[in-house]
């Protein structure tokens, strides 16, 4: 089974032997990935039905939980890394999971789409309404992405809250890197990929 | 009456019993001389003796968790939902053994049965029983039957808690516990209902300080209202009020003290079923074991000190609408093995069943239980 191109990078973020706990783990990809080819061991949170079910079928070890509810389970520094993709800007309290993450974990890893992407900016120029696309498909009204931000919004919160960025990628909807996101990233990078720990 | 057996179901069932020629360690100092265990089993056991799956039974259970014991049986065994060909706990690939408790009252033995040292039925003279007594009783099984390991240890309720303790007591003997609409200990609510359930009996004139044997007869009515208010803590309030609602049971409204609602005719139903199936004192005692199940109390009261030891892979599964043992009280003991950086899966069923829904068939709580036991399946077998 190949691995989505940003779970790929992450993956190659993780060192082997590598304490994970994943939120918001989806079918368990990531984590059978990195259980197989980098003997990580960890959790995923999940909350959805169908994916904890994929989850125990791949021998992932899955909690089904509501990431809104925090992670009190867990006691500070329990793992090397905290990763949460595509799902940060979904979540009701973005800036406290952020501080969480970093609690219990000594680095943490998101990837969120990046809403400032020029396409975005040019639907609402353009039209006056809600961006919807790959990385967005819904409408206003049912998105799951109540907390959408931009490359510039991340990393200022960041600043604001004495996190250190150490890893940044950009990617583009087919999850590839390209040369104009290294330039551009707030205007020309679609989906965000960052490593980062306490300053 | 099966007209014809379901070809999910483990078909015709047999049990079988060990006499075993004591003595039984006890956890409150005294030991069983003699005693024997009832237990069934469904599916073959492979030549390595690997896919044995031990499953513990709640409360007010037994031994016969699938199948039928004859044509003539109405329903099959309390978990037939989840064992059998195809089912969560497949008798295709597991070798499935289910015995009844200690102190019970349906073949092991428990206080309706003769203690050798009196020719007496043992009444209320027989000793306290808690968990880790059935546990070391079903080691002790497993050594009979030559299990050296269980490829998993199952159950819900207090069968549930029964796994939690096997995976304290002999983690080596327990590749995966699966811990169903459990707690890591009662709360006061549920010890207090316990409490009154106790009361109803022994404040039965028929009980006769638990020697009614000698007396012909049985407390009735302290078990009818024991086993009434049970069901009531095992239903939630919805699902009581899609089974029955506000409907009358003779369409009309009746006048005095009458019964009137469909919801009291199924209580006194279930009540009076139970008194012709289960023996008095074995509530009582069953209900203070459980009252008393509490592994972390030797730990300082530290759950994942208790659990520390544990080997096992554990699946949690709890029910949203169970106030018995809520969701929240399964997540102490996911905490807990959290705390240890143990192998566990837990799982938060949507279910309007109330406690009960640990015997239903529910799609999702049987689709996770399935894809977990599919997996320790594929352990034990050959590649």
């Amino acid at each position: 089974m190949s691995l989505r191109p940003d779970l790929s990078i992450i993956s190659k973020w993780i060192k082997p032997g590598s304490r994970v706990l994943d939120l918001g783990c989806g079918d368990g990809a990531l984590l059978a990935h990195l259980q197989a080819d980098r003997n990580v061991t960890g959790y995923g949170l999940e909350i959805d039905n169908n994916n904890v079910r994929q989850c125990i079928s791949a021998g992932v070890n899955v909690i089904q939980t509501d990431l809104d509810a925090g992670l009190s389970d867990f006691y500070a520094e329990s793992f090397d890394y905290v990763i949460m993709t595509q799902t940060l800007q979904a979540v009701n309290y973005p800036d406290k999971l952020l501080e969480e993450m970093l609690r219990v974990g000594r680095e943490g890893i998101v990837t969120f789409p990046n809403f400032a992407h020029w396409k975005n900016r040019l639907q609402v120029a353009a039209s006056g309404r809600m961006p919807m696309s790959h990385t967005l498909p819904n409408p206003w009204y049912s998105t799951p992405n109540i907390h959408l931000c931009t490359v510039n919004d991340f990393e200022t919160l960041c600043r604001d809250r004495g996190i250190r960025i150490l890893q940044r990628t950009m990617v583009n909807y087919a999850h590839r890197r390209s040369m104009g996101d290294h330039l551009l990233p707030n205007l020309l990078g679609r989906i965000a990929l960052y490593r980062f720990a306490r300053s | 009456m099966p007209e014809v057996i379901p070809e999910d179901s483990v078909g015709l069932v047999t049990p079988s019993s060990i006499d075993f020629q004591g003595p039984l360690p006890l956890d409150c100092g005294s030991t069983l001389t003699d005693y024997s265990i009832t237990y069934e089993t469904y599916g073959e056991l492979n030549a390595a003796r690997s896919n044995a799956v031990l499953v513990c039974h709640a409360l007010s259970s037994h031994h016969h968790a699938a199948g039928y014991h004859s044509m003539d049986d109405r329903k099959p065994g309390w978990w037939d939902t989840c064992i059998g060909p195809g089912k969560a706990i497949d008798t295709n690939r597991f070798h499935v053994v289910c015995s009844n408790n200690i102190g019970g009252c349906h073949g092991s033995t428990g206080p309706a049965s003769i203690n050798p040292a009196t020719g007496q039925p043992y009444g209320k003279t027989f000793p306290d029983i808690v968990v880790k007594d059935w546990v070391r009783s079903q080691a002790l099984l497993a050594d009979a039957l030559n299990i050296d390991r269980w490829a998993a240890v199952v159950g819900g309720s207090l069968g549930g808690m029964q796994a939690l303790q096997w995976s304290i007591d002999y983690p080596e003997r327990v590749a995966h516990a699966a811990v169903i609409a459990a707690a890591p200990r009662l709360s006061a609510q549920n010890i207090a209902f316990n409490e009154v359930a106790r009361h109803a009996i022994l404040s039965d004139p028929d009980f006769h300080d638990g020697n009614y044997y000698q007396h012909n007869v049985v407390p009735e009515r302290g078990l009818r209202l024991a086993r009434m208010l049970g069901h009531i803590t095992y239903l939630s309030d919805d699902s009581m009020h899609s089974k029955f609602g506000r409907e009358l049971q003779a369409g009309s409204p009746t006048t005095g003290y009458d019964m009137e609602f469909q919801v009291e005719s199924y209580l006194r139903y279930q009540g009076k079923k139970f008194v012709s199936e289960f023996d008095a004192n074995t509530y009582v005692l069953m209900t203070k074991t459980l009252d008393h199940f509490d592994p972390a109390a030797a730990y300082n009261n530290d759950l994942s000190a208790a659990l520390a030891q544990a080997s096992a892979h554990f699946l949690v599964i709890a029910f949203t609408s169970d106030w018995r043992f809520s969701p929240a009280r399964s997540r102490e003991i996911v905490r807990a093995l959290l705390d240890n950086n143990k192998e566990v899966v837990y799982g938060h069923v949507e279910a309007n069943e109330g406690h009960d829904a640990f015997l239903m068939k529910i799609p999702y709580y049987m689709d996770i239980f399935s894809a977990y036991m599919n997996r320790v399946a594929s352990e034990v077998e050959p590649a």
